[in-house]
């Protein structure tokens, strides 16, 4: 087990799956010759050549539909967004193109494609630069969403998510990829909709995703002080939704505060505190509250920025609540 | 050159068998289209329904030069291309009739025409978002190292989209072997192209430097010389190419609106209707080079006239898709661990 960054560990995700499988290549903006925009990519153009990793025009729409194509005649995509930002210029070819091949054509052409890049507010880059995605995509019948927390988990995942036959998006984030962690040798896959409860606790249950794990992970020891166990569940995986992980936090704890980067209107916070509502009612002690990014597109000032953010004092206090504690 | 002999120049190059066999299929289309006019009119057939009525030879003369494993791909107005390419005609009846031995299993519809099998690729609905995915299945035969070729129809309209635009540049940059076929038939839906457009159609690969040319899209020998020169080049290792096929939409831009309408007048449609349907052209050229007589065109006609009966019929008896099938074919793995699926369905 060595203990690597999450850069390192998409790195080595990639390079072993390049590796692995002829018909994996990767495309994106800075990919090859520039090792990245946020060097996840480093050494692989050397080692792989330039038909398999392949610097793109700033063309998000074209690229990502390109993908789709070669995806529909067997090769297996990795579609680079700089970042998910720009998605949103290939929104058309990845819902009506990626995500429903496979029903319009009656099951005669799956896309196995993966469309890869951080995800989210970093610092201080202003409202185009600064929003979570998985909320646009997650909805989306026909793609899968996973947003790993851990270097481990990036590792695990993206093999996963390279070798699933579906499109999955899958989120990073700039604020992530220098976080360290352990990561298991050898050939370590994460399956996906598998949830991992990254702390015990018995008092209240934190759900999270993504970045917002680890402000999870530090409400929970800051509420340690006060004599509150909380428990920590990191998703990992959005859809497939590991509901059963979900559900037993729910009857381990009885209150539930979820934490996520993105806006609160059908944030993924509404998703889960509807399906707590629906299949665990009995289970609750009180109502699901979620922590949200403020619902203003992201201002630039720090001060604002900061207001604007979910943090763990509004996690502490989020926690408080449903424990009738203030 | 006298008249007769400039007309039997023009068939050079095509046995009598050839010719026929053009003009048998360009009928077929041609009465494939018509029945899926009158079973739209009836109910039998629903949603959006775009017919190519008059842009046959667009079909045939383009499709014909390519080899079975080459890759076609379309937009919404792909009835006749599906078949064209091989798949089954009574597949696609029953794909415009939603029922579950359609191409897709009654899920696609009239948009959504697809056989994997035949490599034909859709049947996309958004206006150029099949160029892109063209785009990328020519990147994949360049990443194989294989000599097929992808050919891509689009409507005029579709050259004012973006997508567009990315692709031929991706295109060009990567040599790839695509041929991007624009159908121009005047009118994206109700708007004429030059009122919106600065430039024709053929100026527009211009800035990527991709060869383009134009044909007369009603005149089907012409279109498959051009067409069968093209392909040979483009698998030869050419890179992309770009032609605009002229041509002329004889009915609305689809079932829900009519003929003429208010954007094009009822004298300008039956005027090129007259002047311009590729099958009389092709038939009277026939007749004048004594290739084809009256009584053998008619039993070409039922011939078939026959076939497509018996689509229809097939397509009118089979099976709607079981309701299990809503559930299908959303992905093609189902993951061990997880919930994919929100409508309860689980539970």
């Amino acid at each position: 087990m060595a203990e690597i960054t999450y850069r390192e560990a998409l790195n080595q995700a990639l390079a072993e799956e390049l590796e692995r499988d002829d018909s994996v290549f990767l495309m994106g903006e800075e990919v090859a010759e520039y090792d990245g925009a946020y060097k996840v990519s480093k050494g692989l153009l050397d080692r792989f050549g330039d038909l398999r990793v392949v610097d793109s025009p700033i063309s998000e729409l074209g690229f990502a539909g390109l993908g789709v194509g070669a995806a529909m005649v067997g090769l297996r995509p990795i579609i680079e967004f700089m970042t998910f930002n720009f998605s949103l210029l290939a929104l058309d070819q990845i819902i009506n193109s990626a995500a429903k091949m496979l029903y319009m054509t009656g099951g005669q052409i799956n896309i196995p494609i993966v469309f890869r890049g951080p995800s989210g507010a970093a610092l201080q880059l202003g409202a185009q630069h600064s929003q979570a995605a998985e909320t646009w995509y997650v909805h989306v019948p026909g793609l899968k969403v996973v947003a790993p927390a851990t270097p481990a988990d990036a590792k695990g995942l993206m093999k996963a998510a390279i070798r699933d036959d579906d499109p999955v998006i899958f989120l990073e984030s700039e604020l992530l990829y220098n976080v360290r962690g352990e990561v298991p040798d050898g050939d370590h896959v994460v399956p996906l909709g598998l949830a991992d409860v990254k702390r015990e606790g018995g008092d209240v249950s934190i759900i999270a995703h993504g970045k917002t794990v680890h402000l999870a992970l530090q409400a929970a020891k800051r509420l340690e002080k006060d004599g509150i166990e909380a428990e920590v569940l990191d998703l990992r995986s959005l859809r497939p939704l590991d509901v059963d992980a979900i559900l037993a936090t729910v009857r381990k704890t009885n209150r539930v505060v979820y934490v996520e980067e993105g806006w609160p209107y059908l944030g993924m916070g509404a998703q889960i505190a509807a399906t707590i509502q629906e299949e665990a009612f009995d289970d609750l002690d009180a109502p699901v509250l979620r922590v949200t990014q403020a619902d203003v597109p992201m201002p630039y000032a720090k001060n604002l920025e900061k207001l604007a953010k979910p943090n763990a004092e509004r996690v502490i206090a989020a926690c408080k609540q449903v424990l009738y504690r203030t | 050159m006298t008249e007769t002999a400039t007309k039997k120049k023009s068939l050079e190059g095509f046995s009598q068998e050839d010719l026929r066999r053009m003009l048998r299929r360009m009928l077929l289309y041609r009465r494939f289209e018509e029945k899926a006019e009158e079973a739209y009119a009836i109910g039998k057939i629903g949603g959006f329904c775009h017919l190519h009525i008059g842009q046959e030879a667009a079909a045939e003369g383009c499709i014909s030069p390519l080899r079975g494993d080459d890759y076609v791909i379309s937009a919404y107005r792909e009835h006749t291309q599906a078949l064209a390419k091989g798949v089954d005609a009574r597949a696609v009846m029953a794909e415009l009739y939603g029922r579950a031995p359609g191409s897709s299993h009654g899920k696609g519809g009239s948009m959504h025409i697809f056989g994997a099998e035949q490599a034909f690729m859709g049947g996309h609905g958004i206006v150029g978002g099949q160029v892109p995915l063209a785009t990328g299945m020519g990147w994949a035969i360049k990443y194989r190292d294989e000599d097929r070729v992808v050919m891509c129809f689009m409507g005029d309209a579709a050259v004012n989209q973006g997508a567009f635009h990315e692709s031929l540049n991706m295109a060009a940059v990567w040599k790839l072997p695509v041929i991007y076929v624009v159908e121009n038939n005047e009118y994206g839906m109700g708007t004429a192209f030059h009122r919106v457009s600065a430039t024709g159609v053929k100026e527009r690969s211009a800035a990527y430097g991709i060869p383009s040319s134009s044909v007369n899209g009603q005149d089907v020998l012409e279109v498959w010389r051009h067409f069968e020169a093209l392909v040979e080049e483009v698998r030869g290792g050419g890179g992309p190419r770009f032609v605009e096929v002229r041509t002329y939409r004889f009915r609305g831009h689809s079932m829900s609106d009519p003929v003429s309408g208010t954007y094009r007048s009822k004298d300008e449609v039956s005027q090129r209707t007259e002047r311009d349907d590729p099958i009389t052209l092709l038939r009277d050229r026939l007749f004048e080079a004594d290739m084809l007589t009256p009584e053998e065109l008619k039993s070409l006609d039922q011939e078939v006239r026959a076939e497509v009966q018996e689509a229809v019929d097939f397509a009118d008896s089979a099976p709607f898709p079981e309701p299990s099938e809503l559930y299908t074919h959303v992905y093609s793995q189902i993951n061990e661990h997880g919930r994919l699926f929100f409508d309860g369905r689980d539970r």
